[in-house]
């Protein structure tokens, strides 16, 4: 089975956010990166397909060259290969980054691609279905689980409020893994020694000849949230703040 | 010019977002001057088409067909692109849920248009729509405009709009009648399930004490443990601690998880994504101890410590053991 899994580079969690001048993203300086964690569970779905049925495990993702990292620690985690198309990307065009993914994609004829939900920064949750749809290929989003079968894949879909489902159908097929979907590995020595050796193959906008197109929104501004509620703190030590609080939740709030 | 609000129902039941985009789409269509109008999707849907034939609202389209009785994301775009494209609406909004979640995108994208996805609340300048979306798990927002020409397309997160401002009225129910061959509909979707009947109900707790990625470890959680006990709480937690197997996913509240609403919500270590924020801002009284002054989870708490939870923690078990 081959098996594509497309990741994304975003801002590490607990990242002290400022807006650019341009105020149109935010300020990258100082800024450092990682994979985006819910893309961390697709690529741990794609290596266990691996392991329980073989073929290849081949790491798909855009954006400019510091990347390259987040790519070789998917490799070294133990994705076979990689693509990463380096472009600088708009941040407020998924449609457009996916034309390129899609691209890439096309060019592989993969059985099986394999998505992150959504993303920790932008959030659109959008990048698995707009691919299936430009690559005219069947797909499901939230999967738990994914097992062959005779005329394709069963997968295991969340639905709301602790429902689930199962699904058939054919390949080649898109999944938007759920986040969650099993423990996540961690990169063995050996994994980050082999990555070294491993290909990563760049190509640009312009190898891919992904056609561009008038992009259908635009960020107007993008700006710190006023704050809608004044939260009452309690500061000093922790033993002053602690007492604070327990007065106020026993007087005021009148809840213990 | 026209507003289209798609809502949402399964085997003849309501969704319970779907009136929060209609009254959302009444709410357009008042300002922009322009129309707005509701489609229900699905087989055996006379009655809830019926039903909304008492709003304030153009038409009603009763999107019908045999093939659309249980979703796919395939059947479900076929019919809304034949339907989007007899129509012509300018905005169709969507309620954010799962289902939407699932086939908006393709939608979108088979139209070549970008949906505007999870927005929280709009307004219109100049004659034209403007969204605010949240980006960075809520850290910071965005305001989108659509460029060129309709349709544009926008989900709505659950409680952004209210679906008791729906106002009445009177609208004419149009039948539909999607063309869709068996062949088309490429997955198979099964009849859904539920796991097991939830050990916890998460619901009924007065107060629930909340745990997130601040507490670092598995072995940290006797210490939130205790706070609940003292408390005489249910223990709770967010998503990745569920995702990571620490609790069991029962306790997990959130959008994927229970929405709670306590006397009492103590998030300890919960930077509040909105994801989170959407399962229990409901909550009487809200308490937030986190280290990052700037969390999202001070939007919403009526109380706050910032600091560092595994000194502040141990310091309010003793003070609750004194108060009591």
């Amino acid at each position: 089975m081959k098996i594509i899994v497309a990741i994304k580079q975003v801002a590490v969690r607990d990242s002290q956010l400022r807006i650019a001048a341009s105020g149109q993203w935010i300020d990258e300086a100082d800024i450092a990166y990682e994979i985006n964690e819910p893309d961390a569970y697709a690529l741990e779905a794609a290596l266990q397909l691996k392991e329980a049925q073989g073929g290849e495990v081949v790491a798909l993702s855009a954006g400019p060259p510091r990347v390259a990292q987040t790519i070789r620690e998917a490799l070294a985690k133990g994705a076979d290969r990689a693509i990463h198309i380096e472009e600088e990307l708009s941040s407020a065009d998924p449609l457009a980054t996916c034309r390129l993914l899609a691209a890439a994609l096309k060019a592989e004829t993969p059985d099986l691609v394999l998505t992150g939900l959504q993303s920790d920064d932008l959030g659109y949750g959008q990048t698995g279905p707009i691919l299936a749809e430009l690559l005219g290929v069947p797909h499901a989003t939230i999967i738990m689980q994914v097992e062959k079968s005779d005329s394709g894949i069963r997968v295991k879909r969340e639905l709301e409020d602790g429902w689930f489902q199962f699904v058939d159908m054919p390949m080649p097929a898109l999944l938007s893994i759920q986040s969650g979907f099993s423990k996540l590995r961690y990169a063995t020595l050996m994994g980050i020694k082999k990555a070294k050796t491993k290909e990563i193959r760049r190509v640009t906008a312009a190898d891919l000849g992904a056609g561009a197109a008038e992009p259908t929104i635009a960020f107007d501004r993008v700006y710190l949230p006023e704050r809608t509620k004044r939260t009452q703190l309690f500061e000093g030590s922790p033993k002053q703040a602690a007492a604070q609080l327990v007065e106020k939740l026993k007087f005021e709030a009148r809840v213990i | 010019m026209n507003i289209l609000a798609v809502v949402e129902q399964r085997h003849g039941q309501w969704h319970r977002m779907s009136f929060e985009t209609l009254a959302a789409a009444q709410q357009f269509a008042a300002q922009l001057g322009a129309t707005a109008s509701a489609a229900v999707v699905g087989r055996g849907i006379g009655p809830l088409a019926a039903e909304l034939a008492s709003r304030h609202l153009d038409k009603v389209y009763a999107v019908e067909h045999e093939l659309l009785g249980e979703y796919t994301p395939d059947g479900y775009c076929l019919a809304l692109r034949q339907l989007i494209e007899r129509v012509q609406p300018s905005v169709v909004l969507f309620p954010h849920t799962y289902q939407v979640r699932d086939f908006l995108p393709k939608l979108a994208t088979s139209l070549g248009r970008v949906a505007v996805s999870d927005a929280v609340s709009h307004r219109i300048d100049n004659g034209q729509v403007v969204l605010v979306r949240q980006l960075f798990q809520g850290k910071v927002n965005v305001d989108v405009r659509f460029v060129g020409d309709g349709p544009h397309f926008a989900s709505l997160q659950a409680g952004a709009y209210r679906a008791d401002q729906v106002t009445a009225g009177a609208a004419t129910v149009e039948a539909f009648a999607p063309q869709i061959s068996p062949d088309q509909i490429r997955t198979r979707p099964q009849e859904p399930f539920r796991e097991s009947q939830r050990a916890v109900d998460l619901g009924a707790a007065e107060i629930i004490v909340s745990v997130g990625r601040g507490i670092k470890e598995a072995d940290n959680l006797p210490l939130i443990q205790k706070l609940a006990d003292v408390l005489g709480a249910e223990l709770a937690a967010s998503r990745p601690i569920c995702d990571a197997g620490w609790l069991p996913m029962e306790r997990q509240v959130g959008s994927s998880g229970q929405t709670v609403t306590p006397k009492m919500y103590l998030a300890v270590g919960i930077s509040g994504a909105i994801q989170h924020l959407v399962g229990m801002k409901g909550s009487r009284i809200i308490v937030a101890i986190n280290k990052d002054a700037n969390a999202p989870i001070f939007e919403v708490a009526d109380y706050g410590i910032v600091g560092d939870l595994f000194q502040i923690v141990p310091e309010l078990i003793e003070a609750i053991q004194k108060a009591k």
